[in-house]
């Protein structure tokens, strides 16, 4: 007998930690079917045969953001054996709220009374009797971070599945909503039954208004005519209308609950502690320069003294490897293309993408620990005014910062955004911010046309990228992400020390995220670019690159690029290995060009470049569509092949469009 | 008067929520419903949003979404 458990519970409530605690490093990481909301499943230690999932945090069932409806399709249609729902002991008060809606669903349900050891440090305490006398379920006071009451919670989930009981009906309500709720569950239960829901459930969101929920059940016209007669003698009778109406009856319900069970003689230490470091990470003077400056520390940690001699280290394997690799190839007489096809591509490839392995797992400890310890919410408090006139929330700016460093874990941290519209057009917009492996273009331009302006303008640069990325935003926002996005109402959770098995099995999931993403996709992009840089049409294989497929492919679409004044098939075949990797410009123009170094080429740049259409090229250059290894990360988080490819278009159709209008006005004043 | 007008420190008790659609049941879900009485602490640093303490735990909204919010019995 295998069992189904699902875990539900809000954000910022120690999920994550109890769900690792539950099932340990053996995760799977997908997606809720049709939506990018992310979907962890596990089996429970030690009872091999029950299956854990781990649900979105929510705080609510509305059906108005996928996390909530994805949660609801979840415990409707897969009839999960138990619910455990995880509450923050020490906000009591607002957890109860989605605990009492899940309480509707009719699914045997445990509650896990989590962070005890907060509430009982700081002298408080919590009638756990008396809660689940009055909820009629099981609570078992847990500290998930500390490990405390996992195996005591794991015994009643275990008892609770095998006696099946499912919950009893909780009447919070009373008066006006008590007689809607009933008058109208007596109405719809036939077609309740019918479509799957139970009764009390549906005719509760009915009273609610739920949209959804009148289409799920085929009502007929008279019986909507019913429903909406009993609501509005409802909203008259309450003078209230009836979304207000339901979570005033809920919270009035949790008050009284709370007044018996709950013994709060102070705020928790970890609240009051909060309060403190408040006073300067959000203060109205230092709160931005503070946050400015942790990033320039985690930046120069991840780039500079930690990543670079990782990568650097990484590097040297990976090229000793392949230095070995191609003498035994040598020795054993493989035929020359297969080892071209080894050495050159796929090393070659695979190899440059996966050096940057320690930065990417470096900026994910990183971002698990301010997400963990509960900065992230306040840098999204802190910057959300910036943000907010292109459509997007605070929540977007550290993954838009990330940009800076590299696009893949930027997009890949776009996955802790709660709102799947904010995610798509973060995805969207990151790849303007140029990352550092577009250095060395900027280094090889300025070199050969600006020596004596170098810093001006690579400013211009990260300039026009960041304009282009605000612009973007106003234009998504009319067009394709219209309507209003997701409300910005969030908690400021209590900061806490992170899990380190949290930070962990996260670094570790993103690694692994990355490792695939190099043996798959990439793999098969670095073997297609090297096919068409080896071999000519004929299928020879070429010992100039000038002679391949590539260049004469760049040869064909060369003249697009006439109106932004560079028509030469080495610009245009350069622009299109960079598709592996920003860098790879800098290498093709060299081998093009037949520089036998950065100094020849400064030289012969000029013969393919005047000042203008080369800086023009530089804004093509960054703007355009990321390397493929971001590319892979912006399908896995959109979740869709087909977007992916349109997003890639959009970029490289705003980066013709931009370093057109540079190039045409630049002709034009010069 | 509504929620926005107040400074930090000053706090009052809810009589109406307006707003509409998804941002309206969110603010009801987060506990902001009438009679809930609820603090202002903090405005972030560039003015907006503002910084609230409910229901026992810290809330932020957009003061436009603050506007919404009718409160009274406004107390320091």
């Amino acid at each position: 007998m295998s069992y189904l458990l699902a875990l539900a519970g809000n954000q910022n409530c120690g999920k994550t930690t109890l769900f690792n605690a539950l099932t340990g490093s053996n995760q799977h990481v997908g997606n809720f079917p049709g939506v990018t909301v992310e979907k962890k499943e596990g089996p429970i230690k030690h009872y091999k045969d029950a299956v854990l999932v781990d649900l979105p945090g929510i705080y609510s069932l509305s059906p108005y953001t996928s996390e909530e409806v994805v949660t609801r399709d979840f415990l409707v249609q897969e009839h999960p054996d138990a619910i455990i729902n995880i509450v923050d002991a020490t906000n009591l008060e607002r957890n109860l709220y989605l605990t009492l809606q899940l309480m509707e669903l009719n699914i045997p349900m445990i509650l896990a009374l989590n962070m005890m050891d907060e509430v009982r440090a700081s002298g408080n305490s919590i009638h756990v009797k008396k809660l689940s006398d009055a909820l009629g379920i099981p609570v078992i006071p847990i500290s998930a971070a500390k490990g405390e009451g996992i195996s005591d919670l794991l015994d009643v989930v275990i008892k609770t599945v095998k006696e099946k009981k499912p919950t009893q009906k909780l009447d919070f309500c009373q008066g006006e909503v008590h007689r809607a709720i009933h008058s109208i569950a007596h109405i719809i239960e036939d077609h309740a039954d019918a479509a799957g829901f139970p009764t009390r459930f549906a005719a509760t969101k009915l009273v609610e208004g739920d949209e959804p929920m009148f289409k799920a059940l085929k009502l007929d016209t008279s019986d909507i005519h019913i429903i909406d007669h009993i609501v509005e003698q409802m909203e008259e009778d309450l003078g209230t209308d009836r979304e207000a109406a339901l979570a005033d009856m809920r919270y009035t319900y949790i008050e009284g609950l709370c007044a018996q069970c709950v013994v709060k003689h102070q705020e928790t230490r970890e609240q009051l502690r909060s309060e403190k470091i408040d006073r300067l990470l959000t203060h109205k003077y230092l709160g931005i320069p503070i946050f400015l400056l942790i990033m320039v520390i985690i930046f120069w940690l991840t780039f500079s003294v930690i990543g670079a001699p990782l990568q650097d280290l990484l590097s040297a394997w990976i090229d000793s490897f392949t230095a070995g690799l191609e003498r035994v190839l040598t020795v054993a007489e493989v035929t020359p293309w297969l080892t071209s096809l080894i050495i050159n591509g796929v090393c070659a490839g695979v190899g440059s993408v996966l050096s940057f392995l320690p930065i990417i797992v470096l900026l994910f400890f990183f971002l698990s620990l301010l997400e963990d310890s509960g900065y992230m919410a306040r840098v999204a408090f802190v910057m959300d005014k910036l943000l907010r006139k292109i459509g997007l929330s605070g929540r977007s700016f550290v993954p838009m910062l990330i940009g800076f460093g590299c696009s893949v874990p930027a997009i890949m941290a776009t996955r802790t955004l709660s709102s799947d519209r904010d995610r798509k057009m973060t995805i969207v917009l990151t790849p303007f911010m140029s990352c550092s492996a577009k250095l060395p273009i900027y280094g090889m331009i300025t070199a050969a046309f600006f020596p004596n302006h170098g810093a001006l303008v690579m400013t211009s640069l990260y300039v026009t990228g960041i304009i282009v990325a605000i612009l973007s935003g106003l234009l998504l926002k009319k067009t394709i992400f219209q309507g209003s996005s997701v409300p910005f109402v969030m908690e400021l959770p209590a900061y806490r020390l992170p899990d380190a098995k949290s930070v962990l099995l996260h670094m570790w999931e993103k690694a692994k995220d990355f490792l695939h993403k190099a043996f798959t996709i990439i793999f098969i992009a670095s073997i297609v670019i090297w096919f068409l840089q080896s071999f000519d049409w004929r299928l020879n294989m070429v010992a100039d690159s000038a002679n391949s497929i590539l260049a004469s492919i760049g040869s064909i679409i060369a003249p697009i690029f006439t109106p932004l004044g560079f028509n030469d098939w080495r610009a245009s075949t350069a622009l299109i290995t960079g598709f592996t990797a920003k860098e790879s410009v800098v290498s093709t123009l060299t081998i093009l060009t037949g520089a036998a170094n950065d100094a020849e080429l400064g030289v012969l740049l000029p013969q393919m470049f005047s000042p203008l259409s080369a800086f023009s090229f530089l804004t093509f250059t960054i703007l355009y569509m990321p390397c493929v290894a971001a590319f892979a990360a912006s399908k896995r988080e959109l979740g869709s092949m087909k977007e992916a490819l349109l997003t890639a278009g959009y970029q490289t159709l705003v980066a013709y469009i931009v370093a057109m209008v540079f190039y045409q006005v630049g002709s034009l004043i010069l | 008067m509504t929620l926005d007008h107040l400074k930090p420190g000053q706090g009052g008790t809810i009589t109406v929520v307006g707003g509409q659609g998804a941002l309206r049941r969110r603010l009801l879900d987060m506990g902001l419903t009438p009679k809930t009485k609820v603090l202002v602490r903090k405005v972030a640093p560039m003015g907006d949003p503002i910084e609230l303490f409910l229901r026992g735990y810290v809330l932020t909204i957009r003061a436009e979404d603050a506007a919404k919010i009718e409160i009274e019995e406004v107390v320091q």
